[in-house]
């Protein structure tokens, strides 16, 4: 009962029983998600399965058909205009495609949040801020002051994790962030991820395909399939599990690759 | 569970600041307002009692650290934050700064001489377009099977069909307004049989190619620059240009044509709407019978009117067609860019129309057709 109570404090995301439907098709059915505080989680599972779904439960961008959801300890369902604060001031999200409002330079991106959350501050306090996040999301200075159509892919999704960092949440969510990028543009961002990561004491909650970020950065993997979480531990007992997608995806081609440059690193 | 921040003396070395509370972005204001207040030095700041620290504290505590004459470095924080202050060091306290916008009289040059060049480059690419498009439609025209007849007829519905009752409703408004202002203004001199002429002669000489293709332009014009507009920032033009195909014979044509074809038979609804308008403020009141409003439009009005109105329409549609598709290949993958495109189509196709209408109205006067 103690442990039980001790654990639910640790956890970030606890999600029970989550079932999401569309219509007729089921995405989830009967999900259970553990995220604890301070670990990178890297989710995976094949196309369709419901993972950007599962995201956006959680941040409550959707409603689902079913179950419970609870984000750094606050019922996320139930409770809703409370949890809608709470997720809102401590979550920061990475989509897939960036999402940079185009209209609005990148520093004015970045400021976005800060300015809705804490207007009260100064205008060049709000924009030393920005800057900051920028700096720290491995941009130039000069890149503020630039429209997001100006900026390559790999700047873009920089920019686009630097207004999710804007309020300095507790929680990163990450859609995808490594698509689109090349092999050195994908590691430099998942040795980023990494960093900001262990300086600013994140959780981050990390959506991918790519196996070698899963190597190089996650602390636990979660791999949904069969409308579920089927298993959801360090990565290599997930290696050892016994299912079908899990073993066709870690020992194919790709899988093996990924791990034999792991162990050449290691 | 949160607790203010505070920074203050220590009781036992008065020359080392103690800091201590929460130094987060949710006390970002009452921290501002703190250091403005605390001592201009200090021999060294003692972070370890700090609760929590995010990136705004840290930056913060790194502003205040280097005002003293200290930098972040020499604060030591607790083992946990040492990472964070690392970074924040690492990025504030090695400031680039970035030059200011100058909002001089020379930007102001500057951004009259880039306007010119604007206008300049957009009129010449509409020219260059014009060209462009008569040049496909030739190739087309020699090879017939080329055309697009299903997409064709679809924009004829778009642009058509689905506007006969707007135009119908605003002739209608229109032709009984100028019926009314007639009447009013030759009622003084007793010729109110006059407001015949001057409905019927406004509307087939000017309003109602007018009034439609000003509808058009807002209607039209718009929806080709925002469909080609996104069309062009999803790469779907250039996607299409790959496959071999031809933009201007696929997207352009079409919609040319479909215009070609329903401005002129819009424009004849639009007369005799408005003409309808006239009678029915006629009839209402003036006093008039029907039949004495048509009788004395047949006697009186002849037909060359009617081919000066229509005669317009084409000339209006190719303006309306060109410059919405023109726009819309303008287009520069943001939401902003598609907005700006389209506005900047509406505002070309309407000003362009009046301007084109005053001239031809001055040439037909002229040439007394």
């Amino acid at each position: 009962m103690s442990t039980e109570a001790a654990d639910a404090a640790e956890l970030a995301i606890r999600v029970r029983g989550l079932r999401n439907a569309f219509g007729e098709q089921v995405v989830h059915e009967g999900l259970d998600l553990d995220v604890r505080r301070g670990e990178i989680i890297g989710v995976v599972g094949g196309s369709g399965t419901g993972k950007s779904v599962l995201m956006r439960a959680v941040l409550g961008l959707r409603e689902p058909q079913g179950g419970r959801i609870e984000v750094l300890g606050v019922d996320a369902l139930s409770d809703r205009a409370r949890a809608s604060g709470v997720i809102e001031l401590n979550t920061g999200v990475l989509f897939q495609n960036g999402a940079l409002f185009s209209s609005l330079t990148v520093a004015e991106n970045v400021s976005v949040p800060l300015k809705e959350h804490y207007g009260e501050l100064p205008a060049d306090m709000i924009h030393d801020l920005a800057m900051l996040k920028i700096r720290m999301a491995g941009l130039g200075e000069d890149a503020g002051a630039k429209l997001p159509a100006q900026l390559s892919g790999g700047m873009r999704k920089r920019a686009a994790l630097a207004r999710a960092l804007a309020l300095d949440p507790a929680l990163l969510f990450l859609d995808e962030p490594t698509a689109g990028l090349d092999p050195i543009g994908a590691a430099a961002f998942d040795a980023l991820i990494k960093t900001l990561q262990k300086a600013l004491g994140l959780t981050v909650f990390l959506i991918t395909h790519d196996l070698d970020t899963l190597y190089t950065i996650c602390d636990r993997v979660a791999v949904i399939g069969d409308r579920r979480v089927l298993i959801n531990a360090p990565l290599a007992e997930v290696e050892r599990f016994d299912h079908p997608w899990v073993q066709d995806y870690f020992h194919g081609p790709r899988g093996r690759a990924a791990q034999a440059a792991r162990a050449k690193e290691a | 569970m949160s607790q203010p921040p505070s920074i203050e003396p220590s009781e036992r070395q008065p020359g080392i600041l103690v800091a201590r509370g929460d130094w987060t972005l949710a006390h970002a204001a009452t921290l501002l307002a703190l250091l403005e207040v605390a001592p201009e030095s200090a021999e060294d700041i003692d972070g370890r009692d700090i609760g929590r620290l995010d990136s705004a504290g840290a930056m913060m505590l790194s502003r205040y650290a280097v005002k003293v004459g200290l930098g972040l470095a020499t604060v030591e924080v607790q083992p946990a934050y040492q990472p964070l202050t690392g970074t924040v060091q690492a990025i504030c306290e090695n400031p680039r700064r970035v030059k200011r916008t100058d909002y001089g009289f020379r930007e102001m040059l500057a951004r009259m001489g880039f306007a010119v060049e604007d206008y300049t480059r957009e009129t010449l690419a509409l020219v260059g377009f014009l060209g462009l498009t008569l040049k496909t439609a030739l190739g087309v025209l020699l090879r017939p099977a080329r055309f697009r007849l299903t997409p064709t007829v679809h924009h004829m519905e778009q642009v058509g069909l689905d506007a006969v009752p707007l135009v119908l409703l605003l002739s209608f408004m229109v032709g009984a307004v100028i019926a009314f202002l007639g009447a009013t203004v030759l009622r003084d001199f007793g010729a109110e049989i006059f407001v015949v002429e001057l409905v019927g002669i406004a509307f087939l000489r000017e309003f109602a190619v007018l009034l439609t293709a000003i509808l058009l332009a807002g209607r039209t014009a718009s929806a080709f620059t925002a469909q080609i507009g996104a069309m062009q920032s999803g790469e779907e033009i250039d996607a299409i240009r790959t496959l071999g195909l031809d933009p201007i014979e696929l997207l352009v044509l079409p919609r040319l044509v479909a215009l070609l074809v329903m401005l002129p038979l819009l424009t004849f609804i639009a007369m005799i709407s408005g003409i309808a308008g006239g009678l029915a403020v006629s009839v209402a009141s003036l006093g008039m019978t029907p039949e004495m409003f048509i009788t004395r439009l047949h006697e009186t009005i002849e037909v060359r009117h009617f081919w000066v109105g229509v005669s317009k329409a084409p000339v209006f549609a190719m303006i309306i067609g060109l410059i919405g598709c023109l726009e819309g290949f303008q287009v520069q993958g943001t939401a902003q860019s598609v907005g700006e495109r389209t506005t900047s189509s509406v505002v070309q196709t309407i000003s362009l129309v009046i301007l084109l209408d005053a001239f031809a109205a001055l040439f037909f006067m002229e040439m007394d057709w």
